[in-house]
């Protein structure tokens, strides 16, 4: 009699069974992704949080050695609104963005074109240059660069004097912030076009060719065939690359800081190291978080519709 | 003999004509093509002179590099600036440190990203959709901007000018990427490849350990490849974060590489190269197994 009772105890009845497989199926995949919650919600969104708060905040020397700050409200955004060198830091930042994604953008739809047009060999060639520079740190590049545009030594300078374009003996690319940062834009530009063009390249080819055939019979000619089909097939893909070469060139900070020896004057200050100046330079923790809080807040404005997009393909999938 | 005006001489001359065009649009046509080969030729040549130069510079002689007309080739060769590089202080325990928060970063990231990538692809569940929004969104954040708290974080518990701090920083910052790209490598796989295995006698775990991680491998070595040219070309966090030079990166060395004098650009490029050397390996040595395609075919329907 009291085995018969206890027998459910002992050996689990079917519906034990389906109850624990449940839990099971039903608590796996959060288990699964936990690890990944607890490293972004630890290392990037509770700084996200902590970046916000720190920018309420005095947070000087002082604060930094007794681990807390003095809350000081809006004042750090008071202050970075008046400040007019924070204002030529975004036109310039704004303007160095826009120069580099323009340019990334136009060089790198026309080369992936031109990928379609040559012969297998040629398409092998440039793919093996695009994935060398692609591959290049971007420490390296600033240094290779760097050497290139050498005022004393530089083989940019010979090669334009050598080609006529002027005088370029002893020329300091530098010196002048307008020349310096094309300088910059090129070494961006360069390490960027790698990434974009085969992306798109890889969009082209998925474009149907009969669609184009059709066009063409149509007398589209080639630059309506491009801008009328070719185009918004790949709007997708543009916005996407648009939308990363925004955020990585608004962000820029590697490229000018070590290419002016960690050292750049103001005239090349852009928003990333002009925060990183107010924090690690002048110990300024508080004011260099709300500079850093006005960067997260334009990239969220300029990458909320790729968000958007990207979740819409997700949902989809 | 046709003369010309009646009928076969009209069509001799009219074939003539037609061939005359064909050998015109022939050469219209090679001429275009060869233009496009050309231009993609000088393309190639444009983007990979600044790769050349490096290489070029960092095998010349002292005297060589600083001439007035560059010259074009390491004609005289020497390997004294690379020996130079790697004798200057601090080259080893460098590229020590870089290696080792790249491996133990990599091999937490592909298996915490994996985990998720099954996850978010094999399962549905409440809460999926806002998981996967915080993975792309989180993108959106330039690590530049989260310096600041990361330093004082990592400050308060001690790992400033430690290596763990360094990789838990790289850790978050490549796995977004890494386990939406491998959520997308899961998805393909066909379920129906892991159920007919069940029918077959697998139990489920067994059933995905040998269908479903074999063929997620290219996807792991892709992500592995992001993971890896990530971290370690990383600068700035190196950058701020390791303080005293036994505790630094490559880049970091690489990027102190002057002497009061400016820079020695003999022994700099050399050193540029060894440092880019890594990655373009990597890249070159795992791009045959990103190959895709490896399921294509095998479920029907």
């Amino acid at each position: 009699m009291g085995v018969a009772v206890s027998a459910p105890d002992l050996e689990p009845g079917p519906l034990m069974l389906r109850r624990r497989a449940w839990l099971r199926s039903n608590l796996l995949p959060y288990a699964l992704i936990s690890p990944s919650v607890a490293v972004i919600g630890g290392i990037l969104a509770f700084p996200l949080g902590m970046l916000v708060w720190l920018s309420l905040q005095h947070y000087g020397l002082r604060e930094l050695i007794a681990h807390q700050g003095r809350w000081v409200g809006l004042d750090n955004y008071r202050s970075i609104v008046v400040d007019p060198l924070f204002h030529q830091v975004i036109v310039r930042s704004l303007l160095f963005t826009f120069a580099c994604v323009v340019l990334t953008l136009v060089l790198s739809t026309l080369l992936s074109l031109l990928l379609l047009k040559v012969r297998r060999v040629v398409r092998v060639l440039v793919m093996s240059a695009l994935v060398f520079v692609w591959a290049t740190p971007v420490i390296v590049s600033v240094d290779i660069w760097q050497w290139m545009f050498d005022y004393e030594f530089g083989v940019m300078n010979y090669l334009l004097t050598q080609l006529h374009v002027g005088n370029f003996i002893h020329h300091n690319w530098f010196d002048n912030p307008v020349q310096g940062l094309g300088v910059l834009v090129l070494v961006v530009v360069w390490g960027a076009i790698p990434f974009v063009t085969i992306t798109l390249f890889a969009g082209l080819l998925q474009v149907p060719s009969d669609v184009i055939d059709a066009a063409h019979v149509d007398g589209a000619d080639a630059w309506q065939r491009f801008w009328f089909v070719t185009a918004p097939i790949l709007k997708p893909i543009f916005l996407i690359v648009t939308c990363l070469s925004t955020i990585w060139d608004f962000g820029v900070f590697n490229q000018i800081y070590v290419m002016l020896n960690a050292r750049p004057s103001s005239d090349y200050f852009t928003i990333a190291i002009y925060s990183y100046r107010e924090s690690f330079g002048v110990t300024q923790y508080g004011l260099g978080a709300s500079i850093a809080v006005v960067m997260v807040i334009v990239l969220v404005v300029v990458t909320f519709f790729y968000v958007r997009e990207t979740v819409k393909v997700a949902e989809i999938a | 003999m046709i003369a010309p005006g009646t009928a076969q001489g009209v069509q001799l001359g009219r074939a003539r004509a037609e061939a005359q065009a064909n050998v015109e649009l022939n050469l219209w046509q090679r001429s275009k093509q060869l233009l496009f080969d050309a231009t993609g030729v000088a393309v190639a040549a444009l983007m990979l002179f600044p790769i050349y130069w490096m290489v070029a510079t960092a095998f010349k002689p002292g005297r060589d590099i600083l001439a007035l007309t560059p010259k074009w080739f390491p004609s005289p060769f020497t390997l004294q600036n690379f020996r130079d590089a790697i004798a200057r202080p601090f080259f080893l325990e460098d590229v020590r440190n870089s290696v080792i928060i790249v491996a133990v970063m990599l091999a937490l990231a592909l298996a915490i990203a994996f985990l998720a990538a099954v996850g978010t692809a094999r399962f549905g569940f409440k809460g999926r959709t806002a998981f996967l929004v915080m993975i792309i969104g989180v993108q959106m954040v330039p690590l530049n901007a989260l310096i600041i708290p990361l330093y004082l974080m990592l400050d308060s518990v001690g790992q400033v000018d430690a290596l763990p701090g360094v990789i838990a920083v790289y850790l978050a910052a490549v796995l977004p990427f890494m386990v939406w790209t491998l959520r997308g490598f899961v998805a393909n796989i066909p379920v129906e490849l892991e159920e007919s295995a069940m029918i077959d006698g697998c139990t489920r775990v067994g059933a995905f350990f040998r269908i479903t991680f074999p063929l997620v491998g290219p996807g792991l070595v892709a992500t592995a490849i992001f993971g890896f040219i990530q971290a370690w070309n990383e600068y700035i966090i190196a950058y701020v974060l390791l303080s005293s030079p036994t505790n630094q990166t490559l880049t970091v060395w690489l990027a102190s590489f002057t002497t009061n004098h400016g820079p020695e650009w003999g022994p700099l490029m050399a050193g540029a190269t060894l440092t880019g050397l890594p990655v373009v390996a990597f890249f070159l040595v795992l791009q045959r197994y990103l190959a895709g395609g490896l399921t294509a075919g095998a479920v029907k329907g």
